[in-house]
């Protein structure tokens, strides 16, 4: 696979620049198999933007997301402080996020620990770049096609933010429609709160199940998720029915990227 | 006269033993821990105005906010009947505020229109919880009182208006008739089907009817009134206070416990000296029992009304899995009425062995959360039932080390390799040449 270029925030301290933005990878972006096709499926639209990015590479660490969720406040108080540290030391401004998890708890529960930063969910920066005319979309390989959007918890409840990926996948030409229960009303994939990291408690279906049979009652072309825990729980579920041929889950970027033969 | 007196005592009783449960409710949610919330007046203001006042959460299920809306704006409208009751009560005057002349008519007219509304919504909101059967209404959470209580208050409702038109109904048959006292002309659009019923009935059997429908009125209100802190109806009055001081944070922001801080201060930097702690309170992270929780959350179980969009809309309970965001609510209201009882009897609270986690909210509704904020989102009065999960969560983990044991294998791989998987952090920027 081609070597992407994906300066660190180490290299550019050592040449005394600043990067215009700092990616936040995440967990899931450095190391889940299908997070990290759209991790580099982000980097390639920031490249081909000339966006001044930089990671923090070996220096990143889990935010502290899923064990503050599940109630270890100790432990993510510890990460959320020495990331701190971190990002103080490098004087970081501005965060965009592969993640709407990390997304929350950097805009969100950084703050008050002394971490205040403006903090971007990539979608909303590639709302931006599209807005600004740094990347253009024009047709492209989903023109047509139709594509149903998975609203993540953290990214639409926890933060209200709805529109940014919808604005960016108008710009495919795609045939948008939405499931019943969308934006404020969106069913959760199953992941939040550190279900992604148990098993789920007794019950009489997997919620997984439950949200990709309303999407596949659309029959969607595609299933679009902005996290990386959807995205999992949502391929899943289409595996579940068997549809992984037919129906492609896709985050937002890859959209994008793809759409630009990226 | 004497009528005059017995009004007055039992107005008198009933705002009196109102007072004091009303004070017992306060002293309980007074139990919960500080919070403040007394910060962004104006915004608070104009959340309550919206959400409260104006409704704007029940409109995502049109049915049941339009049939609310009567019942709530017929309620509060109708009740400007009470001083026209209350001044006549108290001097034995028919009708005071006929002064105001034809005015008056229409003020009568309006209300039995808005009573004609009520009685309809209330008649409906029976129909649903009863014949219809929806499932929020027919789920375990409610089984027992709980159900008795909502039958309880819709009936007591449509009691309540019918003894007011029925009043209206012998009055006007009585003006019709010329009789001595009911010397009030007043349209009264509703109630003039009832009066055929009447006719060829005496005065003195009319009078009897339009006093006791007078009496079964005003005490039904001032019953219904000292009914309403047993209830989950207090949630007529609680919603108000309840949506001000609701949480002006983004609902994906948890809180950052304070207490948590200043020890991984002291852990990170060993020049930092964590203040003093308070000997009064012991320190605990997280809920174990009512106390553990803020005052808001306290007030958010006694303005709970469970109507259960909460719980129908939680991807947890949608999939059969123990939780529910109502229960969670109702469980906290119900330790909490009582840890208040013990206090009544004993002075002070009294180790009962008893705790809201446990005895009343078991581990596994707790671990069924995806912390989705769907409860959140969907409760009218802005109730927060994610905050007492995530809290009762934090004991578990942090007082009593008892998380499951997978979510044990997130949190070592996060302290040791600074991700939930086993991935070093060596290997963190490995996908760039992959």
């Amino acid at each position: 696979m081609e070597v992407l270029n994906v300066p660190t925030m180490a290299e550019y301290a050592a040449k005394g620049e600043t990067p215009e933005i700092l990616f936040w990878v995440g967990c899931a972006g450095s190391f889940d198999d299908r997070a990290k096709k759209v991790t580099r499926a982000l980097v390639k639209i920031l490249n081909h933007a000339n966006v001044k990015f930089a990671v923090l590479g070996t220096e990143e660490s889990c935010t502290g997301d899923p064990a503050k969720r599940a109630g270890n406040e100790f432990l993510f108080q510890m990460q959320a402080m020495s990331n701190i540290a971190v990002l103080n030391g490098y004087e970081v401004k501005k965060i965009v996020t592969g993640c709407p998890h990390c997304f929350n708890t950097l805009k969100n529960e950084y703050p008050s620990l002394g971490g205040n930063y403006e903090v971007m969910h990539h979608t909303q920066l590639l709302q931006d770049l599209l807005n600004t005319g740094r990347i253009k979309i024009e047709g492209g390989s989903f023109k047509g096609k139709k594509i149903t959007f998975h609203d993540p918890c953290y990214l639409g409840r926890g933060n209200d933010v709805y529109e940014a990926p919808r604005e960016v996948m108008l710009n495919l030409e795609a045939e948008l429609e939405e499931m019943k229960r969308s934006k404020a009303k969106g069913l959760c994939c199953g992941a939040g709160g550190a279900q992604m990291f148990k098993e789920a408690e007794k019950g009489n279906k997997e919620i997984n199940v439950e949200r990709v049979e309303e999407a596949l009652a659309l029959n969607p072309d595609v299933i679009a998720v902005g996290c990386p825990f959807c995205n999992t729980m949502i391929t899943d579920g289409v595996k579940h029915f068997n549809k992984e041929q037919t129906v492609k889950v896709l985050d937002v970027a890859e959209l994008i990227a793809q759409a630009k033969g990226l | 006269m004497i009528a005059g007196i017995i009004f007055i005592l039992l107005v008198s009783a009933g705002v009196v033993m109102f007072t004091i449960n009303v004070k017992k409710v306060s002293r309980n949610i007074n139990l919960g821990k500080d919070l403040d919330r007394k910060d962004q007046a104006q915004v608070r203001w104009k959340t309550m105005a919206r959400v409260a006042l104006g409704q704007s959460k029940m409109v995502s299920r049109p049915a049941a906010a339009i049939l609310h809306i009567f019942v709530y704006v017929g309620f509060v409208i109708i009740n400007i009947e009470v001083i026209d009751m209350f001044v006549d009560g108290i001097f034995g005057t028919h009708r005071f505020l006929s002064f105001t002349g034809g005015l008056y008519s229409f003020l009568i007219a309006s209300f039995e229109i808005l009573g004609f509304l009520v009685t309809f919504g209330c008649a409906a909101f029976l129909i649903r919880r009863n014949i219809l059967r929806l499932k929020r209404f027919t789920s375990n959470d409610l089984n027992g009182w709980p159900r008795t209580d909502a039958n309880a208050i819709l009936i007591s409702e449509i009691l309540i208006m019918s003894a007011f038109f029925v009043m209206n109904a012998a009055d006007a048959s009585l003006f019709k008739m010329g009789s001595h006292h009911y010397t009030v002309s007043f349209a009264n659009p509703v109630s003039q089907f009832i009066m055929p019923l009447f006719a060829g009935m005496n005065e003195g059997s009319l009078i009897f009817i339009e006093r006791f429908s007078w009496w079964f009125h005003i005490v039904g209100i001032i019953g219904f009134l000292n009914y309403l802190p047993y209830s989950k109806h207090f949630h007529i009055l609680l919603a108000f206070p309840n949506v001000y001081y609701s949480n002006l944070n983004k609902p994906g922001q948890f809180t950052n416990l304070e207490s948590v801080s200043n020890e991984v201060k002291a852990m990170l930097d060993p020049s930092f000296t964590p203040p003093p702690a308070d000997p009064d309170k012991p320190m605990r992270f997280g809920a174990k029992d009512v106390k553990d929780l803020s005052w808001k959350q306290l007030l958010d179980a006694y303005t709970c009304t469970e109507c259960g969009r909460c719980t129908s809309s939680c991807p947890a309970n949608i999939t059969g899995k123990l939780l529910s965001p109502r229960k969670i609510m109702m469980s906290t209201r119900d330790r909490l009425t009582e840890v208040g009882k013990n206090i009544d009897l004993n002075g002070e609270f009294k180790d009962d062995g008893k705790a809201l986690l446990g005895n009343y909210i078991t581990a596994e509704e707790l671990w069924a959360c995806t912390s989705c904020n769907a409860c959140v989102q969907e409760c009218p009065v802005n109730i927060d039932p994610l905050s007492i999960i995530t809290d009762m969560r934090r004991f578990l983990v942090m007082e009593e080390s008892a998380a499951p044991a997978a979510l044990n294998g997130m949190f070592s791989n996060i302290e040791n390799n600074g991700a939930p998987w086993q991935f070093g952090q060596a290997d963190r920027l490995n996908w760039s040449k992959e």
